[in-house]
């Protein structure tokens, strides 16, 4: 491994701008300057060990680092003969791997000078992430949710609004990620002086891929470690669910080049990806820019964004890491799509089978992984049953009980009308107000 | 030769700064966006913009968004763009100039975008998400159409950026007058002379400015030290809210033949 990283030919500790064809800094001259300086402050921080012994110290204290990786046998004797281990994400404080990434640009925040901390959010996790580091650093704070997720994620929205955050509904497009990430960058456009845009996963533009990404490795330097002290071997495959693909490369990365071991990313599917109602950006995207990076595309013949479709809010988004894309073409990582049904087969049967409730992002890695362990049982059961998969649990559920509710009819049917019917009288009101609103 | 240069220097042969008006393709409608952008060259713009609506316009603000997003429900495709181009172009003397985000260039490929712009007669293109480190294929396109790349320069660019910036550019230098989004604000910022002067110290010999001009004040104001003035927000809300007539006095109004 260290020869064959020697010769050049190592995957890891890629630096950017580029990844093969992918990356960049496609990004008005305005930012320019600010995207230089936190790649000169980041790049100066990573090698100053009181910053690193910070950072690691918040980790340990703050965090709670390390987290677990456990298995799960029942969860696993129902898909197939493979043993399945967690790495726990979800038991990180504030509840996702989010807060790994957070934590380092807060700092280098600080160390920048800036005093406000601006992020987008999807499933909500990065924005209460963020809201809890500029709480915890005494910093302003103002994230920017799409509409739509505000609704099906409202939870998350008053957990930041409690952490002190100011949150933005966003309602423009498709009022969802994407729609987010464009106002949080006119915002920044205005405020870089004083602002950092804490980008919350392995896109934009160069060097948050990169940084995202260094910031996150310890997900899966940890669970290296995890797996030859505990079973003394390295895992066969390692599953994580993929949306911009910071949990994915988290934990992909100490393994890049540990030719042995199989790497699956999985994309949402949400309908299937036949139905266009999909994020598979990977799997039916084309090459293209967005936000600041080139990568793999959900994109109309004239390059106009596609609006992305998933149950998982923080899925929900056409295009993904630009690292990603590159160890798509090159082979090295296989990404594949999950659908929003099979997701929630996989999110049900943690839940019951081992007491655990799952983000519905990471579900889509746990389906991915009892579709490698179906597939190799089928092929060969005593192989399979020598074999582990490591899935990177990214996150915990508690935010996406409604949506479960609504998808599994786990409320009463009364309750359930009597809910359906306020929502739409709310609705009502809504547009009611809207409409009041043009004609003032 | 470049046709935007030739339209900034005859406005400087006439004593005056260049009037430079925004208008996006086909709001509300493709006929009325043909009229608006030939009523605008008629009430003194000596350059047009033709904005190409895109899903994701990460540097406008709301006025400008809601126009392009409207015209994006309503079906629009990219061919629509070379039409009006040429229907303008044909009707005028203005240089036509596409104000675009990098990646409908991109998917079309930009040989194909920069062969299909001169064709309709479209002086040049204006990139405000593509910046020259990474402009190497549209650079070679728009050579190969002789075609102008107006880049954009900002309060923040380096001395050493705006070296590039200006040697990158054919046509004039975007300077971007203030950190932000399109808009209209009621004072030009200061930072707008400065980003003014350190483009012509760095080698530019146009630099026009836009973002947040609004007022025949502010084109004066600016006037004296910039070669082109540009307007947008201000242009797109009265083609909002009084049609091409609305346009035509508007531009009258700002380019001083009110
Ligand atoms: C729990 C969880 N997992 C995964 C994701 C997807 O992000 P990424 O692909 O960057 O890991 C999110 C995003 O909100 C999340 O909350």
């Amino acid at each position: 491994m260290t020869d064959s990283a020697a010769a050049g030919s190592s995957h890891r500790g890629a630096e950017g701008p580029y990844y093969g064809p992918y990356g960049g800094r496609w990004m008005p001259e305005s930012l320019i300057a600010a995207l230089d300086e936190v790649e000169q402050t980041f790049g100066e921080a990573r090698e100053d060990e009181e910053f690193v012994a910070e950072y690691q110290r918040l980790c340990r204290d703050y965090t709670g680092r390390p987290s677990l990786l456990a298995e799960v046998p029942r969860f696993a004797a129902e898909q197939g003969a493979a043993r399945i281990l967690l790495k726990r994400e979800d038991l990180n404080h504030t509840g996702s791997h989010k807060i790994n990434n957070v934590l380092g640009q807060a700092l280098l925040a600080r160390r920048m000078g800036k005093t406000r901390l601006i992020a987008e959010t999807g499933a909500g996790q990065h924005g209460v992430a963020t809201a809890t580091a500029a709480a915890l650093m005494g910093m302003e704070c103002m994230i920017y949710m799409g509409a739509e997720d505000t609704r099906r994620q409202a939870l998350n929205v008053a957990r930041m609004r409690l952490l002190g955050a100011e949150v933005v509904p966003v309602e423009h497009g498709a009022k969802t990620l994407k729609d987010a990430i464009n106002e949080a960058l006119r915002d920044w456009v205005a405020t870089v002086e004083n602002t950092h845009y804490l980008l919350g996963t392995v896109t934009g533009p160069h060097p948050f891929p990169s940084m995202v990404r260094w910031f996150h490795q310890v997900i899966g330097e940890e669970a290296r470690e995890q797996m030859l002290a505990q079973e003394g071997r390295l895992p066969d495959a390692v599953a994580a669910c993929v949306g911009g693909g910071s949990n994915a490369m988290g934990i992909f990365h100490a393994f890049l080049d540990d030719a042995e071991v199989a790497l699956h990313g999985y994309e949402a599917g949400g309908d299937g990806v036949e139905t266009g109602r999909h994020a598979a950006a990977i799997t039916l995207g084309r090459s293209g820019v967005l936000h600041g990076a080139r990568s793999y595309l959900m994109q109309d013949e004239d390059g106009q964004t596609l609006d992305s479709h998933s149950i998982s809010a923080g899925l929900d988004y056409p295009s993904v890491g630009p690292e990603h894309a590159h160890l798509a073409d090159s082979g090295r990582a296989v990404y594949e799509p999950v659908t929003d049904a099979e997701c929630m087969t996989a999110f049900e049967t943690l839940c019951r089978t081992e007491g655990i409730i799952p983000a519905i992002e990471s579900a889509h890695a746990l389906a991915g992984a009892a579709r490698l362990s179906a597939a190799w049982t089928a092929e060969d059961p005593e192989a399979a049953a020598e074999r582990i998969i490591v899935v990177s649990l990214s996150g915990r559920g508690d935010k996406d009980v409604g949506t479960a509710a609504e998808w599994f009819d786990l409320l009463d049917e009364q309750q359930e009308r009597q809910e359906r019917q306020e929502r739409q009288e709310r609705l009502d009101e809504d547009e009611q107000g809207d409409e009041t609103g043009v004609q003032a | 030769m470049s046709i935007t240069a030739d339209a900034v220097e005859a406005a400087r042969a006439e004593g005056r700064s260049a009037f430079i008006g925004y208008l996006p393709a086909g709001y509300p409608d493709k006929e009325a966006s043909i009229a608006a952008a030939i009523a605008l060259a008629e009430n003194g713009a000596d350059v047009l913009e033709i904005g190409i609506p895109y899903s994701d316009p990460v540097m406008d603000g709301p006025v400008i968004q809601q126009a392009t997003t409207e015209v994006l429900a309503r079906g629009f495709r990219m061919d629509e763009v070379f039409e009006i181009v040429a229907a303008v172009s044909a009707a005028t003397d203005a240089a036509v100039l596409v104000m675009t985000y990098w990646n409908l260039i991109d998917r079309m490929g930009p040989a194909v975008f920069a062969r299909r712009l001169a064709e309709a007669g479209g002086a040049g293109a204006i990139t405000p998400d593509l910046t020259p480190d990474e402009a190497e294929a549209w650079i070679a396109a728009a050579d190969a159409h002789d075609l102008d790349r107006v880049f954009l320069a900002a309060p923040t660019s380096t001395p050493e950026r705006m070296r590039r910036i200006a040697e990158s550019s054919r046509g004039f230098v975007y300077g971007v007058s203030l950190m932000g989004v399109t808009g209209a604000r009621t004072e030009v910022s200061d930072a707008a002379e400065r980003v003014v002067s350190a483009a012509h110290e760095a080698g530019a010999e146009r630099v026009c400015v836009g973002l947040g001009v609004s007022t025949r004040a502010h084109v004066e104001e600016i006037g004296a030290y910039a070669d082109g003035v540009i307007v947008g927000t201000a242009l797109v809300a009265a083609l909002r809210d009084g049609g091409p007539e609305a346009v035509a006095a508007k531009a009258a109004e700002l380019s001083g033949r009110g």
